[in-house]
């Protein structure tokens, strides 16, 4: 592809029309007037090109130049990534920190990754191997949490398939030279770099049957998500939106996190920059940036950039995906990113759709979230990968129906609507179970039955229903009062705020509550029913409603998610006993 | 700076706010320019749009007496900036920086861009400090911490002012020496204006306060600049001088107006209720320059004033503000109808940062636990008394009765405190005296 040179035509807002750019393809680069700011082209109409650039605009004047770089807007993708914390368009904002960077200025060329650092590479081919596309070449000592997979590039060198190793090298090796260099001449380096926009490829999509651990009881047994699903957290503000994506970045069993702070406040990334390097891994006890990395455009910076940001987000996790790992991607929030693209489109003049959001809306929405998924990797080295999204949503007015909420919707397996009426008393997460779903549940239930428990399915659906009763009961309250319900019925009031209190409620606050394996939310929901069971019999018997609800036992039953999940099965199983001991069953 | 003087008689076309010009030679996006009448008035502008012809320019003081012939447009050069210095204490200035208060203008250290820069988010650091408001609502439940931006959702003729100046002045008893005050006012009546000066003086806060007052008669587009203005200053008395500002915005709703004034008149695609589809990123531009900085020792923390119009919590103005800035203060008419002082409705109030303020060594161990406890007591109290509307007292059970009677007493004595300023100590003992109201589990 040539570089070509234009002028700026006209500047409005985030976008610039630039003339005498003929030829130049959609979504190229280009750099922008003096200070050489990005931009990406998105209609070209005859000699006018319109540009819509990743930093402020202010200071622009007609006439500069315009210079395409003749490439799309592309990632680096090595070593490095983990721990690292981007903008939109990944320049590296904690390294700009350290040059002394408090406030981002225009113009800034930083490498997003230090290409001079030495990796210490291992390789596990040797001269004579073949290489195809996709195939793990060799490996770099990482950060003692993930290893890091040398791939062959999807398309290096422009296609061309795979070829015989005549050379790969071991020990320390830097990004700017080859590790490995083909028969043919074509080589492999650390880094390779990828378009954003453009899905990295992979062998076969796999079906989604093994659960994404959360840990969260609400999440994991209710409404389930599965490895490769894509999940909607939809909420108004305030109802907790985000502290469900930091708990799911926190402490979900993923190898890697990406999170995706798109349009969102800075003083909540402060939380998540300062916390990860300090805060531990459950499982391997490292420090949690070691398996994260952090893409960043708050609201404030460059609405294009905000545009990017999903996209770049998602091409790294591709790439871990790629290397066999299973990846969370948390975006919040997918409202940010839909706006930024409203707020260019009218800048366009296109025809708004919907709450002027432009009518491709949900086809470029379907294009991000179509991008998570199981898979066999691309190599033949029989990996499988996988990138499980999950995304809030923050619809005006807490109102669903809005645009952005349905066109997710249509994309997403698992629906967890957050309520406000919840939020505001203090429950969280702030999880409608009645208007939530997940369409997951069925493929997952084989993966439960056979890991937790045969009838880990009958009691979730046992679960729902004890739920939806109470509701249709508290309608009935409201109109005559609840004396005047039948003293079974009260008894299923009970065990329903047992429910809420003890198993929809979870604080990350409280050590033994903040992750709960399957096996503590399977006994959890057997404490439940063994209580509801045995006051029911005992009821039957001619016990006093009064002396069930005033047993002591029910603040036990409530207090049981303060146990670990060490000894929960052990704890349980005695409570269960005292239950049906004092109920005399 | 250019030697020659450069005039344009070039104005094509003029509607409200915004005039067309053509021709103007190296013209920046942002550039301020000055609109020359034929009587020897001058106006302000900033250009807003360019295309290689042609400068849309919005002009500040209003378009009346603008005409097409005689009119000229001087270009700067400059973007829009802000004259800083520390000797701004005491001090009243209209909305676009100029004294109102019948002293000398100020001596500027510093001329600094008003659009400000975004925030590196990885230099931000942590808002963890806690601010005393002596409001047991916000100290006790929704906890404001130094960084903060905390809004006050208000509605027409609820006494969100009163409580703004009430913190403003309480929180520098706490905060002691390094704490001032910045007041961005828009569109506030003259009565207002007044209002606020008096009160400022009488607690004692105006000497470490700065006005910038756009008044309801002022050109409406100077409102688009006054919180710029304001939020300049707050960030080089915090960045540069380590001051910990708090920067007072009033009233919000006015400023949002003035944006779809604006947005109209350049003949935009209207989001929601036909405010522009950019007020989100808008906003943004002002509320996320709360904040402190790694290795800095000021801090900006925000408490924004907005009337919900009708009282409509989902109306975009209190909706986009709310999330993007880190909670909301709720005022409440039925609150107010009840004489209850502050009007605060705790259950739609949030404060984000809370967890960073709280707990053992910086209010005290176990507050959280009694947040909660307060909000699920006070939650179940109102679903009780919906309940006793239908169904009257005889349908409770003695429970219910309790929580019934702890939500009145809540509301009477934790939220409505009145004039008083109470030590965190204080507003967590109430609380947990209240408490003993209601069965533990």
């Amino acid at each position: 592809m040539k570089k070509l040179k234009g002028a700026i035509y006209g500047v409005t807002g985030p976008t610039v029309v630039a003339k005498g750019l003929d030829g130049v393809a959609m979504h190229t680069v280009c750099l922008v007037g003096k200070e050489g700011l990005l931009g990406e082209v998105i209609r070209i109409q005859g000699e006018l090109a319109t540009l819509q650039v990743y930093e402020d605009t202010g200071g622009l004047s007609a006439g500069e130049d315009v210079v395409s770089s003749g490439k799309p807007l592309m990632v680096v993708l090595g070593p490095g990534l983990l721990g690292g914390t981007f903008d939109g368009i990944q320049r590296p904002l904690d390294r700009m920190k350290e040059a002394g960077t408090d406030f981002i200025a225009k113009g800034l060329k930083i490498a997003p990754i230090d290409l001079k650092r030495v990796w210490s590479f291992s390789p596990l081919k040797r001269r004579g191997d073949r290489a195809e596309p996709g195939m793990v070449i060799g490996t770099v000592a990482g950060n003692g949490r993930i290893v890091h997979r040398v791939m062959m590039p999807p398309d290096l060198n422009g296609g061309g398939g795979g070829g015989v190793i005549s050379e790969i090298k071991t020990g320390g090796v830097t990004g700017t030279e080859p590790v490995c260099v083909l028969e043919d001449g074509r080589t492999i380096g650390l880094y390779e770099e990828w378009p954003v926009r453009r899905p990295r490829p992979f062998k076969a999509k796999l079906p989604p049957v093994v659960p994404f651990v959360t840990g969260q009881r609400v999440f994991d047994t209710l409404f389930p998500v599965a490895e490769g699903g894509t999940a909607i957290v939809p909420g108004g503000f305030g109802t907790g939106k985000t502290i469900v994506e930091q708990t799911i970045a926190k402490l979900s069993k993923s190898d890697i996190v990406i999170y995706v702070g798109c349009g969102e406040r800075g003083n909540e990334m402060t939380e998540i920059l300062s916390d990860f390097p300090e805060l531990k891994e459950m499982d391997t006890g490292l420090p949690l940036s070691f398996r994260t990395v952090i893409v960043v455009n708050t609201s404030n910076m460059p609405v294009a950039a905000r545009e990017a940001s999903i996209f770049t987000g998602i091409t790294i996790a591709e790439y871990y995906r790629d290397m066999g790992y299973n990846v969370a991607l948390l975006a919040d929030s997918i409202s940010r990113w839909a706006e930024a693209l409203r707020e260019i489109s009218s800048r366009l003049e296109e025809m708004p759709g919907e709450e002027g959001f432009p009518p491709y809306l949900a086809t470029h929405l379907g294009g991000f979230y179509e991008r998570a998924g199981r898979v066999q990797c691309l190599g033949e080295d029989g990996l499988t990968g996988s990138i499980t999204v999950v995304s809030a949503v923050s619809p005006p007015g807490g109102d669903f129906s809005e645009p952005v909420t349905q066109a997710s919707l249509s994309f997403a397996g698992a629906f967890w609507a957050l309520d406000p009426e919840l939020a505001h008393r203090r429950h969280f997460p702030a999880v409608n179970w009645q208007s939530s779903f997940s369409l997951y549940y069925e493929d997952l239930a084989g993966w439960l039955s056979r890991e937790v428990a045969p009838d880990m399915p009958r009691l979730r659906a046992r679960l729902l229903k004890l739920l939806q009763k109470d509701a249709e009961l508290k309608e009935v309250v409201q109109i005559i009062g609840v004396e005047a319900l039948q003293e079974k019925d009260r008894l299923v009031l009970e065990a329903a705020f047992i429910t809420n209190e003890t198993f929809l409620k979870q604080s990350i606050f409280n050590e033994a509550d903040a992750f709960n394996t399957h096996e503590k939310q399977y006994w959890m929901m057997k404490v439940i029913f063994a209580f509801l069971d045995s006051a029911e019999a005992a009821l039957k018997k001619g016990t006093y409603l009064e002396k069930i609800l005033e047993s002591t036992l029910r603040v036990r039953v409530i207090n049981m998610k303060n146990w670990p999940n060490e000894v929960f099965v052990k704890e349980a199983g005695a409570l269960i006993d005292g239950i049906k001991a004092e109920f005399g069953v | 700076m250019d030697l020659i003087k450069r005039e344009y008689r070039t104005i094509t076309a003029i509607s409200g706010g915004l005039i067309f010009a053509g021709n103007i030679a190296g013209a920046r996006l942002g550039e301020m320019c000055f609109i020359q009448l034929s009587d020897g008035r001058k106006r302000q502008g900033q250009i807003l749009e360019l295309s290689d012809s042609h400068a849309l320019i919005q002009v500040l003081e209003g378009t009346s007496g603008i005409d097409t012939r005689s009119a000229a447009v001087i270009p700067t050069g400059q973007p829009a900036r802000v004259g800083v210095s520390k000797d701004v204490f005491g001090r009243v200035f209209d909305g676009l920086g100029l004294p109102i208060d019948g002293l000398p203008p100020i001596i500027p250290e510093e001329y600094i861009d008003a659009a400000g820069l975004p925030m590196n988010p990885a230099s931000r650091e942590k808002p963890d400090f806690f601010i005393q408001t002596g409001i047991s609502a916000i100290d006790g439940l929704n906890t404001l911490v130094r960084g903060q931006k905390l809004p006050i959702f208000s509605g027409a003729g609820l006494p969100a002012k009163e409580l703004a100046l009430q913190i403003v002045s309480q929180a520098k008893v706490a905060e002691k020496e390094d704490f001032c005050v910045v007041l961005g006012a828009m569109g506030i009546t003259s009565r207002e204006a007044f209002s606020f000066r008096k009160s400022l003086e009488e607690s004692g806060a105006m000497e470490r306060t700065v006005a910038f007052i756009n008044e309801a008669s002022d050109p409406t587009i100077e409102r688009l600049f006054t919180p710029r203005i304001a939020l300049t200053t707050a960030e080089y008395l915090a960045f540069k001088h380590g001051y910990h500002v708090m920067v007072v915005l009033t009233d919000m709703t006015a400023y949002c107006d003035c944006l779809r004034e604006i947005g109209s008149a350049r003949e935009e695609i209207p989001g929601r209720r036909s405010y522009p589809g950019y007020m989100y990123t808008d906003l943004a531009s002002l509320y996320e320059r709360a904040g402190r900085l790694k290795g800095r020792k000021g801090s900006i923390t925000m408490v924004p004033i907005l009337t919900m119009p009708d009282d409509d919590i989902t109306h975009p103005i209190p909706d986009l503000t709310g999330y993007i800035t880190e909670g909301q203060i709720v005022l409440s008419r039925a609150l107010h109808r009840k004489g209850v002082y502050p009007p605060i409705d705790v259950l739609p109030c949030l404060s984000r940062l809370m967890n960073l303020g709280i707990g053992k060594g910086k209010t005290r161990a176990g507050h959280r636990a009694l947040a909660d406890r307060l909000y699920s007591a006070y939650a179940r109290g109102i679903d009780v008394r919906r309940l006793i509307a239908i169904v009257g007292e005889e349908g409770l059970t003695d429970t219910d009765k309790k929580y019934f009677s702890f939500s009145d007493e809540f509301e009477q004595s934790f939220a409505g405190q009145g004039k008083s300023d109470r030590t965190i100590d204080e507003t967590l003992d109430l609380g947990e005296r209240l408490l003993k109201m209601v069965p533990e589990v």
